[in-house]
């Protein structure tokens, strides 16, 4: 059985997972309807177990993140597929060898599915060339991230019912966030009105032409949003590169209390995580039961990549699903 | 004394190019006749010259009223030779330059060694003087090693045949050592090119700045970074006289300052290179590495205002800006990837574009490949002329192709033409009388 060997699936009709932004409409609802079986499914449902059975899917980490690998880790394990990590940041990149080399190498092994993650945007559309498995864009760069967007509209659409019609504010570091492009592609697309808000360092160049409102005070860009996504501010730029200080970017960007009032009362609050506390979110705000969702943010994660872990694999050869 | 390489003594026999097409811009004419070449010189022109004035033992050649123009010349190559031979020779980088109808080009001083002494430019002319195609000229840096600090021997560099100075792909960032540079060079009237690109506003970019650097998460270079740079050496040429060349210039506000300096009166001087002209920014798409250029490719509205620039005369000349990559420098993540292209066989097809589209006329665009570039450099060929160099190129100029990188004869193939369709044919190339390129199927 090669990896190759493809038929014709109507219900993903992509061979790879590369961004959010070559995807419809439709197949991001189907994404979404399929995440949610799986939500709902017990961790040791034995028809799931049996899915990808025989298959290997591979995680190759160029740039390390525990979370998101042991996610992906989790969600193939849980279709019964085998899974090997590789971190190559720690490995054959020290030594010279390409990426396209170090893809070959590893495609040479015929997984059958890649999950990929690399500092560099555009790196994964490079390596997706030379490989015959199908690949998971785990994270780009500055490019795209389109799991994460995945897991935020699931949440989203288990606690509210919908995207559609919805405002939602995604705060903070957007220049360097392939969290946010992610999310911008996915939130426009299904209907949601998106906002920007942060300071104007943080904000790409022509942002707006995405279709995004853009923001630079809190106080404003939160007023009668439904959902607060605020991203992990890396602290190297916020120690005068970027943002003046901690203390000021908390002050001004920070999530509070205070700055929450004008969204609409049961603002649901996310976070991809890693989280900095005290830096772009108060911890009372972060602990909120009543409104954050970020510990059902990363339960959603599993399910959104068995989906597509799911979605994927179907039109291999082999399949008698 | 000069770099240029005298052909050894192999006598060739005189050259008769009959009944041509010949376009001069050095004279503004363009008007049927023949040219006589003895001597590696062009020894009559004209629509009265024929075989009655051909020496016995003269070689014809009916160009059947295809057009000649004189060589071209390309004042912005990388040969990447000494150093990098494994991208480029000087052998190859001539074989490219003779199919490309480029019989002159000066190449940047950022080799291994770098050419920032004598002995470099000595190095340049002696391995040109053995490969006797394409002449091949050098500039000297500006600063030792490139570094932008401590200036070269401009002087010496001069006689011994360096073109002018420029620090390559470095823009000289201190603005007290590019003032001290362009007024040390005033002293021989010496020619300074800068690549103009504000560094740190540049720095860890990797396109141009703007919706799809956005999109596509890839950190921008702002546009303003070019004009930055040239207006604040604009002062320092005022200030110190001296002749300033601006390289590859590649935005509307680049074009507007230059224009206002030449309005003024300053000795300033500019060029482009085809992709400026003929590309804009979404030829990246889907993270295209053959797009990734310094500068980089721009906004539709600069590619006009570039255009535009060359038919108005604001943009002196047109170079290839050739930059030979290996293909594991391009087959790499796009803000790891090398930037430039190969440019030597692409120069004349792709700038003949703006004539073929009506927006140059054939005279204008061939001054800014021939006659434009030999003044700045002070190259007596670039035209024909009774007494001048005899480097020629014979032109079927309506031919339509399509560019084909499998044909180039560059060691490096990162082009972004590939498979355009372009006209124009290079069907001879002829370098002081001698034939250093023939297309397939001329004799």
């Amino acid at each position: 059985m090669s990896a190759q060997a493809r038929t014709p699936n109507s219900f993903f009709p992509h061979k790879h997972l590369l961004g959010i932004e070559g995807l419809s409409a439709d197949e991001i609802e189907r994404l979404l309807d399929l995440s949610n079986r799986y939500a709902d499914m017990a961790t040791d449902d034995a028809s799931a177990r049996s899915l990808l059975r025989g298959r290997t899917v591979m995680n190759v980490f160029f740039e390390a993140s525990t979370r998101t690998q042991t996610s992906f880790e989790l969600a193939a394990k849980r279709l019964g597929a085998d899974v090997t990590n590789m971190s190559v940041s720690t490995s054959s990149i020290k030594k010279g060898e390409t990426l396209l080399d170090t893809a070959m190498t590893l495609n040479a092994m015929r997984p059958d599915v890649m999950v990929v993650r690399h500092g560099d945007s555009g790196a994964i559309n490079l390596l997706s060339q030379k490989v015959d498995g199908a690949v998971i864009n785990a994270g780009d760069g500055r490019h795209e991230h389109p799991t994460q967007a995945l897991l935020d509209a699931l949440t989203i659409r288990r606690r509210l019912g919908r995207l559609q019609g919805l405002i939602v504010a995604i705060c903070g570091d957007i220049l360097h966030s392939r969290v946010a492009r992610s999310n911008i592609h996915l939130l426009t697309k299904m209907g949601a009105r998106v906002r920007v808000i942060a300071p104007t360092t943080l904000l790409p160049s022509a942002i707006d032409r995405m279709g995004v409102e853009v923001f630079t005070d809190m106080r404003k860009g939160l007023r009668d949003v439904d959902i607060v996504m605020m991203l992990r501010l890396q602290l190297e730029r916020m120690q005068g590169a970027y943002v003046p200080s901690v203390r000021e970017y908390f002050h001004f960007f920070g999530l509070d209390y205070e700055k929450l009032a004008v969204a609409k009362p049961n603002a649901l609050i996310m976070h991809p995580g890693p989280m900095n506390r005290g830096v772009e979110i108060d911890s009372e705000v972060a602990d909120d039961i009543n409104r954050s969702v970020i510990r059902e943010q990363v339960e959603m994660g599993v399910a959104v990549r068995m989906a597509c872990l799911d979605a994927l694999t179907r039109s291999l050869v082999g399949n008698n699903r | 004394m000069t770099g240029n390489p005298k052909a050894t003594k192999q006598p060739t026999p005189p050259l008769l190019l009959l009944g041509a097409r010949i376009v001069d811009p050095a004279s503004n004419h363009d008007e049927t006749g023949s040219v006589l070449v003895q001597d590696g010189r062009i020894a009559a022109v004209g629509p009265k010259v024929g075989r009655a004035d051909a020496p016995s033992g003269t070689e014809i050649v009916d160009c059947a009223g295809r057009v000649l123009i004189p060589g071209l010349i390309d004042m912005r190559v990388q040969l990447r030779e000494p150093g990098d031979e494994h991208q480029e020779t000087i052998a190859t980088g001539s074989l490219a330059a003779a199919a490309g109808g480029v019989t002159s080009m000066v190449c940047l001083p950022n080799t291994n060694p770098i050419i920032d002494d004598v002995s470099g430019v000595e190095y340049i002319a002696r391995r040109a003087r053995e490969t006797r195609r394409a002449k091949i000229y050098c500039y000297g840096a500006i600063t030792q090693g490139l570094e932008g600090k401590d200036l070269v021997e401009m002087g010496m560099l001069a006689e011994f045949g360096a073109l002018g100075f420029t620090d390559a792909l470095n823009a000289v960032a201190d603005v007290q050592v590019m003032r001290r540079a362009l007024s040390y060079a005033r002293n021989f009237d010496l020619l300074v090119v800068q690549h103009p690109e504000e560094a740190r506003l540049a720095a860890g970019g990797a396109m141009n700045n703007g919706e799809l650097a956005t999109r596509i998460g890839l950190p921008g270079i702002p546009a303003c970074a070019e004009v930055m740079m040239i207006e604040r050496d604009l002062h320092l040429v005022r200030m110190s006289g001296a002749r300033y060349h601006v390289a590859h210039v590649s935005t509307a506000a680049s074009v507007e300052a230059i224009r206002r300096a030449k309005q003024e009166g300053l000795r300033v001087t500019c060029d482009t290179a085809p992709p400026y002209f003929s590309l804009n920014e979404n030829e990246i798409g889907d993270y295209r590495t053959f797009a990734k250029l310094s500068p980089p490719l721009r906004g539709e509205s600069d590619r006009r205002a570039i255009a535009a620039a060359v038919a108005e005369g604001i943009i002196d000349c047109i170079a290839s800006d050739h930059a030979p990559h290996d293909v594991e420098s391009k087959r790499v993540p796009f803000v790891q990837a090398a930037a430039g292209i190969v440019g030597l066989e692409t120069l004349l097809p792709v700038s003949l574009e703006l004539y073929h589209k009506g927006s140059v006329s054939l005279l204008h665009l061939l001054k800014c490949l021939t006659s434009r570039p030999a003044e700045i450099l002070g190259l007596p060929q670039g035209r024909i002329a009774k007494g001048a160099p005899a480097d020629l190129v014979l032109l079927d100029l309506d031919r339509p192709h399509r560019i084909d990188v499998a044909s180039f004869r560059s060691k490096s193939k990162n082009s972004p033409y590939d498979g355009r369709p372009v006209q124009g044919v290079v069907l001879r190339t002829i370098v002081d009388g001698r034939q250093v390129f023939a297309a397939e199927g001329v004799a």
